[in-house]
C-alpha cells in the first residue's frame, strides 16, 4: 500500500528525550568499534534519536519496519554531542516519490538540547516496499 | 592535514553478531539486518549490515586518521547493500583522501566497498582541522 501523500509536511516528535550517558555511549562506540575513550560520542550516534522519531512515524503510519531500507544518511553538527547532553529529536516529512513500486521517503530530522539549541540536524531517505504477495 | 594527502585505507569485519550488538546500542532492530529469511521476503539477497553500522565505520577511520577531529559533516547514500554472511563476515573498506583544507575545514573525499564494489554513493566527511 503506498504512503499517504498528505504526510509531507508533517512532524513527529521522539516519543521520549534522550540523556547521553556514559553507559549509552560506551555500548554504543564498543559496537561500532569506535576508538577514544567513554566521554568521545561516536558522530553517527544522533542516529539513536533520529531513529527513535522515525519509529514514532512509522507507528504512526502503521509501515512495517521489515519494509524499510535506509537510502540514505547525512548529519550535519552544529556542535560534538557531549555526555549529560539531554536530547530531542523532531522529525518531518519533506517528500514523497513512488519509484517501482516502492515509496521513497525524504525526512528531515532536527536534534536539540535541553536549551533548544540545535545540536545536529539529519536528512534521511527512507525507501519503502509495498506487500508483494 | 593537506589537499592531496592519502589516507592509510582502513579494513573492518563486519560480522553477524556485529549487527546484533549494533541493533542493540542503537535501537534499530530492523529484522532485514538480523533474520535471513525476512531480508529475502523483502528482495534482499540476505542479511545486510545497517547503512548506519557502515557509516559508523567510516566515522571510525575518520576518527582514525584525524585522532578525533571534530566532525561538522558525515553522510552518505546506501547504494549498495553490505550482504553479510551466517560464517565469517564481510570486509569493509574505507579508503580516503583530503580533498581541501579550506577555513580551519578539510573535506574527506572516500570510498567504500565491500568485495571490490562500492557500497556508499557520494560519502561525504568534513572535520575541524
Amino acid at each position: 500500500m503506498p504512503v499517504d501523500p498528505s504526510l509531507v509536511g508533517r512532524e513527529f516528535p521522539a516519543p521520549a528525550p534522550l540523556t547521553v550517558t556514559r553507559e549509552r555511549v560506551g555500548a554504543f562506540a564498543a559496537a561500532v568499534g569506535h576508538p577514544g575513550g567513554r566521554d568521545d560520542v561516536p558522530p553517527t550516534f544522533p542516529i539513536v534519536l533520529a531513529f527513535d522519531a522515525m519509529m514514532a512515524f512509522l507507528d504512526a503510519e502503521q509501515i512495517d519496519l521489515h519494509r524499510i531500507v535506509h537510502g540514505e544518511q547525512r548529519f550535519a553538527y552544529e556542535r560534538p554531542i557531549a555526555v549529560g547532553d539531554e536530547l530531542t529529536a523532531r522529525l518531518t516529512v519533506t517528500g514523497l516519490r513512488q519509484i517501482g513500486g516502492a515509496d521513497i521517503i525524504g525526512t528531515a530530522s532536527e536534534i536539540t538540547d535541553a536549551t533548544g539549541a540545535v545540536v545536529c540536524t539529519g536528512k534521511a531517505t527512507l525507501v519503502h516496499s509495498g506487500a508483494t504477495s | 592535514m593537506n589537499a592531496g594527502d592519502v589516507l592509510e585505507p582502513k579494513t573492518f569485519t563486519v560480522t553477524r553478531a556485529d549487527l546484533v550488538a549494533y541493533a542493540d546500542a542503537s535501537g534499530d532492530q530492523n529484522p532485514i539486518h538480523q533474520d535471513e529469511d525476512v531480508a529475502r521476503s523483502v528482495g534482499l539477497p540476505g542479511v545486510i549490515a545497517h547503512g548506519m553500522y557502515t557509516l559508523a565505520l567510516v566515522g571510525r577511520a575518520v576518527a582514525e586518521w584525524t585522532d578525533g577531529a571534530e566532525v561538522v559533516d558525515l553522510g552518505a547514500k546506501f547504494t549498495s547493500p553490505v550482504v553479510v554472511p551466517a560464517e565469517g563476515g564481510a570486509d569493509v573498506v574505507v579508503a580516503g583522501t583530503v580533498k581541501s583544507v579550506a577555513d580551519g575545514l578539510a573535506t574527506l573525499a572516500l570510498e567504500v566497498t565491500c568485495d571490490g564494489q562500492k557500497v556508499l554513493g557520494m560519502p561525504k566527511a568534513v572535520v575541524r582541522a
